[in-house]
């Protein structure tokens, strides 16, 4: 048995060995629907469906706008603010020392705590929830960039000095390539950490919003609404994945061979 | 007349350890000056303070006579490793220099440059794309672009295998008497340094001074190998017993 698998699987290249297993997931699921409850497990042809309906017909497009919206904003903002935090810690250890505890308390404070101060002291406001979302996440990025500046190689500033190169080159030609892989890391993870902040946010505070929907599919016990949502969702996640992550990081350390 | 005038009172650094003390030489401009001296003996220290890398000491560093202003020197350096940018191209990391250099007597494009050292159409290139010694060519290059008035060479050659060694000696001496830069040449190996040098300044052990210099006769690069070599090997040490040690002469 395991010898066929093998056979099968092998000789796939990356993308299919990457798909295949989610079409026998979702094949299985789909026949499995047949003997069992479609209100508690909807089959997948069901969801698809109604995301095509939701799409087409409903709000879904507009919500999922307003939430990609969000994060957009308090990604960026989470990503500038926690790269100069992070640099600067990293550098000099006066900073570090002043900012350590404040980041040891942001990194592990519970998200919820801060939705709900940020609501109440800001109101149910767009500001405060994007607010929300971004304090959660400075942390994180600057956790990361400050190794990424603890991890930069001085030898190579000695020659910047040597070859009296600019501050600018410095900057862009010396420092941010050492920074990248720290960048990436803590954009990646920051998008898988913001899109549940986002949805929490909404939830609790929001008028519209793909965490907004969930919530109202959640008093109808809606199950099959959550999961198009949902999947929707996931095509968007895997969209910027495929074919901007990916691709963009592949170029910038195309050096490391 | 001294284009290089070297002073240095004392540099230790901060846990306590004497690196240099009364280390005195000067330089005549094009001159090529191998420094030899024990491992530990401070060499990289004295090349880093030389350069500005180091400001920690007591003691001159002087270019020209007078206390020239630092940045009215162009220096070229020459690390033991060859610290190219790995995420530049060989063409922008030579470019990366180029561009701060006021002396620019560009007579060269940078492709003229890389076929003078042998690495045409390796421009495109990442340095994890060369060799190690062709790594090397980039990073003699780059101290050569500059058109430096100083090259400062801190045992540039360790790592590699003889052969590729020896032509990046000559290939160093050929661009050396294209521009005449002065070198300070560090190296703990005695005959690379009769091979190259016209002037050897030997260091004692740590707290290293100059316990003697030595010049040489000959101008054109040897073979590290060759008899000429041996015979002023042989007579360094024959005369001079304890200086490889680093011991104090009497």
């Amino acid at each position: 048995m395991w010898q066929a698998i093998k056979r099968w699987y092998a000789p796939l290249d990356g993308n299919g060995m990457r798909l295949l297993p989610v079409i026998l997931v979702v094949i299985l699921w789909q026949i499995s629907g047949n003997f069992s409850d479609n209100k508690i497990l909807p089959q997948p042809s069901a969801i698809l469906n109604l995301l095509q309906k939701e799409t087409f017909e409903g709000d879904l497009l507009f919500h999922l706008g307003m939430t990609l919206r969000r994060v957009a904003i308090s990604f960026l903002a989470a990503m500038v603010l926690g790269t100069l935090i992070g640099i600067a810690m990293g550098i000099y250890d006066a900073v570090d020392k002043a900012l350590d505890t404040f980041l040891v308390i942001g990194l592990n404070i519970p998200a919820l705590v801060i939705i709900i101060i940020c609501y109440i002291w800001f109101g149910l406001t767009e500001f405060a929830a994007i607010l929300a979302v971004t304090i959660n996440k400075v942390p994180m990025v600057a956790v990361s960039l400050r190794e990424g500046a603890r991890a930069l190689d001085k030898r190579l500033f000695q020659v910047a000095q040597v070859y009296k190169l600019s501050k600018f080159d410095i900057l862009t030609k010396i420092v941010l390539p050492q920074l990248l892989p720290y960048i990436f890391g803590a954009v990646r993870n920051g998008l898988a950490i913001i899109w549940k902040i986002v949805l929490v946010v909404e939830l609790l505070g929001c008028s519209n919003g793909v965490g907004f929907q969930i919530g109202g599919f959640f008093h109808f016990f809606d199950i099959a609404g959550v999961l198009a949502y949902t999947f929707a969702f996931m095509l968007v996640v895997f969209a910027i994945e495929v074919l901007a992550l990916r691709p963009v990081e592949k170029y910038l350390l195309r050096w490391r061979t | 007349m001294s284009f290089l005038s070297i002073d240095i009172q004392d540099k230790t650094y901060p846990n306590a350890c004497v690196a240099i003390q009364q280390l005195k030489f000067t330089a005549t401009q094009g001159e090529f000056i191998a420094i030899v001296g024990p491992s530990g003996a401070g060499k990289s220290t004295l090349l880093n303070v030389i350069a500005g890398l180091d400001t920690q000491f007591s003691g001159s560093v002087r270019f020209g006579g007078s206390e020239l202003a630092k940045s009215d020197v162009t220096l070229g350096f020459l690390f033991q490793e060859c610290r190219l940018m790995p995420w530049l191209t060989v063409r922008q990391n030579l470019q990366l220099v180029v561009k701060h250099t006021h002396a620019t007597p560009h007579t060269k494009t940078i492709d003229e440059w890389l076929q003078c050292v042998g690495l045409q159409g390796c421009g495109e290139l990442f340095p994890a794309q060369l060799s190690g010694g062709m790594q090397r060519r980039v990073a003699l290059l780059r101290a050569f672009i500059v058109a430096p008035d100083v090259l400062l060479m801190d045992e540039p050659f360790q790592s590699l295998d003889a052969p590729t060694a020896a032509q990046l000696r000559s290939l160093l001496h050929e661009l050396w008497q294209n521009s005449a830069p002065t070198v300070l040449f560090v190296t703990h190996n005695l005959r690379e340094a009769i091979s190259v040098a016209s002037k050897i300044l030997f260091l004692s052990a740590r707290p290293s001074k100059v316990i003697l210099e030595y010049p040489l006769t000959r101008l054109a690069p040897i073979d590290i190998e060759s008899d000429e070599v041996s015979t002023e090997h042989k007579k360094i040490l024959e005369t001079y017993p304890n200086l490889l040690a680093g011991l104090h002469l009497d």
